[in-house]
């Protein structure tokens, strides 16, 4: 194939070439870089929250006034909840993951550290924590049962608030110390005295974005019981098919259980609606951004064949001669394939600089990752074949021209 | 000349369906992506307290000991209650107000109805007067109220609504989870967005609270708070203590002048220097003064999503205006001939050009009517979110007025180099090829 022609006639078309350049370049820009961040959306939305999201239901309340025993109605509650049919273990917590409403504390290695190491979150926890959570304890062990304190025992006072044992994610174990097993290694967070690691779990997301994704699972478990009027949260396991039966059952027996209290059924579901909620945000900008590239993807396409018709039929006499001298309609075709193919290249390497230059502002604007090379190539096919497709209808048009047009007067 | 110029438009169009469909189509969906975007931008940094924005400001002191010190940090973002009561005490703004978010049970009287929670807002009685809270019924409790922690609360128009079926209900009781209080007032319809007075609640974009009461009461009745609370010393598990060390309360002031401004800041100084003097605070004196647009800048208000999304569409109206450059520009170099003809029967170079804009122009209006509906169809969108703005999302006048603007100015400079190329037609060159 000889470029010579090719690139002459579109030394005669600068404009025109130069506008299907620009378009391909900036569309191939957008695209690499949307693509990149539907990319970040999808690990958000498919992370892994540690416990088992598709078998649990969080049923929220709120007393009403004083309750003069919280510990004792929390009891009293977990064993009703515990008692009905198709429930496989309840348990009682202050925050729940995705819920958004957090309990936060600083971390320190040394007692006398200045700033903290971390701010981690605090899930405080009793006897059934583990086993309705279904989290994955994968270093050290699960409380005992002599460690257990109510939470309200801490809050009396003149009582120092003190945790000697708690359970971390793998996350904030790397995070506090890099390369070694943080079981037996303690830290400083609740008053004075430190905390001593006894097992670490997989996986535990946080109630809520803080700390941007490095901290996402920077979380820890006390073991300190909760009382119903610590965040109000009653997390259920079941088997998933029976969740909505279970949830009007578990609802149902709270309100049945003295005293009367509010039961919120506006935040009472299962975890997985919880979950999807929480994601709703990213969910909706990752299609939006889908919807971009496909708007630009078609917007693109059109611009070429509007402008690879124009050329062909400004071209027509030219055409039909080169027909008359012999040349086969294959190589017609192929002069357009070719010339869009150059065109597009061009448009591609402008748009990856481009590309990196966006990304360049969204690192700093928004504090994203960079780009990775590999989204590159994958925006550059998509644009060549779409170029290629864009211009096959016009191209079969040009390579329809009779020889005989040649003959006549335009 | 303008008609007959419309009229060849027209003609121009009628030849070339498609493409003219095209080139609508591309404008349309770059304007109706544009204004979508926009809109929601906008009505998400608006001004919440227009007029009076910049005559509201939000006090910051650095509380803390002297642990963890970073020199220049941002202080605390919320004042302990210690402070936000002695500020409140020392009265040295025009109006000012302490207040915290919390959420209350409410038990009412009608017997068909049962005990639900309502979100609530405990403050002090010039904060009516000072956002200029619009009152249906009754109005503000007073400053003696605060003082003497009355049971007295003002509500919502649509809990006024749900509990008494829209009658006034000034003066009757309503039962706050264990306490009775007395309502003194109903809200008008009042919707400060963004929420700019507790960004934290719900991300700034909620709904107002349902019931106000004296915060003095809401500490009688150990009343639930909700919301931000930063602590940093031993709080003994007592956190809303007037002397714990726990930042949670938002405090505003109207400050009317300039100079008042100054003085209230150097006032802050003064507080700061005489709390270390005695021995409550530790840092140096740093303090804060914002008023409110100058505070939702600094929270960074509006979701980065969002601004986001902007950019990206006005990157999309780009190649759609790309586009639509390179279509014109095919579209009026196809009838070189013609132009030829009318250049060798005398119209001027000026007259092509304006025939070429007006053709581009029409094209614009086309565009933007079109985008206008799907702009349209984009914020009825973003009102099925699951957002707090959703209810927001609604097109204005004035976005109204900017769409068409954009969409012509767009597409007239979309215009300019297919009109300049075509109005560079030699006559003779044309003549001669035919």
């Amino acid at each position: 194939m000889e470029f010579r022609p090719i690139l002459s006639t579109l030394s005669r078309h600068k404009t025109a070439a130069a506008l299907i350049v620009l378009e391909i370049a900036i569309a191939c820009a957008i695209i690499c870089n949307a693509m990149f961040l539907i990319g970040g959306r999808i690990t958000q939305i498919s992370e892994v929250s540690g416990v088992a999201d598709e078998e649990l239901l969080r049923v929220q309340l709120t007393g009403i006034g004083d309750d003069p025993n919280p510990d004792a109605t929390t009891r009293s509650d977990l064993a009703v909840l515990r008692a009905l049919p198709g429930v496989k273990d309840a348990t009682v917590l202050n925050q729940v993951p995705f819920g958004r409403s957090s309990w936060n504390s600083g971390v320190r290695i040394q007692k006398d550290q200045q700033r903290s190491s971390l701010n981690a979150t605090v899930y405080m926890s009793e006897e059934g924590f583990m086993g309705t959570t279904g989290l994955t304890l994968v270093a050290g062990r699960a409380f005992e049962p002599g460690e257990y304190v109510d939470f309200s025992e801490l809050r009396k006072p003149g009582v120092a608030g003190e945790v000697p044992v708690a359970i971390i994610t793998r996350s904030m174990g790397e995070a506090l110390f890099p390369g070694e097993s943080p079981v037996g290694k303690s830290f400083y967070s609740w008053g004075e005295n430190p905390t001593r690691i006894v097992g670490v779990v997989d996986h535990l997301v946080r109630p809520n974005a803080q700390g941007g994704p490095p901290a996402r699972e920077h979380t820890m478990i006390f073991p300190l019981r909760p009382t119903y009027d610590v965040g109000g949260n009653y997390l259920v396991r079941t088997d998933p098919t029976r969740r909505a039966e279970v949830l009007a059952a578990a609802i149902k027996a709270l309100r049945a259980n003295p005293p009367q209290r509010i039961v919120r059924e506006d935040r009472s579901m299962s975890l997985s609606d919880i979950r999807r909620e929480y994601h709703q945000q990213s969910r909706s900008m990752a299609w939006l951004l889908g919807a971009v590239i496909l708007a630009l993807l078609v917007v693109t396409s059109l611009g070429i064949i509007g402008l690879a018709s124009f050329w062909v039929e400004q071209r027509t006499r030219q055409i039909g001669v080169r027909r008359a001298l012999g040349a086969t309609r294959g190589q017609i075709l192929r002069y357009f394939q070719v010339e869009n193919f150059l065109l597009a290249t061009t448009g591609i390497v402008l748009g990856m600089l481009l590309a990196f230059g966006i990304n360049q502002l969204l690192m700093e604007k928004y504090e994203l990752p960079r780009l990775p090379w590999y989204y590159l190539p994958i925006g550059a096919v998509v644009l060549w074949v779409l170029g290629q497709l864009a211009v096959l209808w016009p191209a079969r048009r040009a390579a329809a021209v009779p020889p005989a047009i040649a003959t006549r007067s335009a | 000349m303008f008609s007959y110029y419309c009229n060849l438009a027209l003609r121009s169009f009628k030849r070339n369906k498609v493409l003219t469909a095209l080139m609508v189509l591309a404008i349309a969906l770059g304007i109706g992506a544009s204004m979508t975007t926009l809109t929601v931008f906008y009505v998400l940094s608006g001004d919440p307290m227009p007029g009076r924005s910049h005559t509201l400001f939000h006090p910051q002191l650095d509380m803390e000991g002297m642990n963890g010190y970073l020199k220049g940090e941002e202080p605390q973002i919320q004042l302990s209650r210690f402070d936000a009561e002695t500020l409140l005490r020392e009265k040295r703004g025009d109006l000012q107000a302490m207040m915290t978010g919390g959420s209350v049970s409410i038990t009412p009287q009608k017997a068909e109805l049962v005990p639900f929670i309502a979100e609530a807002r405990y403050t002090t009685a010039e904060m009516f007067p000072m956002f200029q809270v619009p009152m249906l019924h009754g109005g503000a409790w007073s400053a003696a109220d605060d003082e003497a922690h009355a049971r007295v609360a003002v509500i919502s128009k649509s809990l006024n609504q749900k509990l008494f079926g829209g009658a006034s209900s000034v003066g009757k009781t309503l039962r706050i989870e264990d306490a009775d209080v007395t309502i003194v007032g109903v809200l008008d319809d009042w919707r400060p967005s963004p929420k700019f007075y507790d960004v934290f609640a719900q991300r700034g974009y909620g709904e107002t609270e349902d019931v106000y009461l004296p915060f003095s009461t809401s500490r009688d009745l150990k009343l639930g708070r909700s919301g931000n609370m930063d602590c940093w010393g031993d709080t003994s598990g007592q956190e809303t203590d007037v002397n714990a060390p726990c930042a949670w309360i938002q405090y505003w002031v109207q400050l009317d002048t300039p100079e008042k401004v100054d003085a209230y800041r150097q006032y802050l100084m003064n507080y700061s220097d005489q709390q270390r003097a005695a021995g409550r605070f530790e840092r140096p004196t740093n303090i804060r003064l914002r008023n409110v647009m100058e505070w939702l800048d600094f929270h960074r208000i509006v979701p980065s999503d969002v601004t986001m999304q902007v950019y990206l569409a006005f990157a999309f109206l780009g190649v759609c205006l790309l586009n639509t450059i390179g279509l014109l520009l095919a579209k009026f170099l196809r009838r070189s001939s013609e132009l030829g003809v009318r250049r060798a029967l005398g119209a001027t170079r000026n007259a092509i050009f304006q025939q070429c804009m007006i053709e581009a122009g029409a094209i614009g209006i086309a565009g933007g009517v079109l985008g206008l509906g799907l702009a349209w169809l984009g914020l009825w969108g973003v009102r099925q979110q699951p957002v707090d703005y959703a209810d927001l999302a609604h097109l204005n006048t004035s976005m109204l007025l900017a769409t068409f603007a954009i969409a012509v100015t767009a597409s007239l400079l979309a215009g300019l180099l297919p009109a300049f190329r075509a109005m560079q037609i030699t006559p003779a060159m044309q003549l001669k090829a035919q």
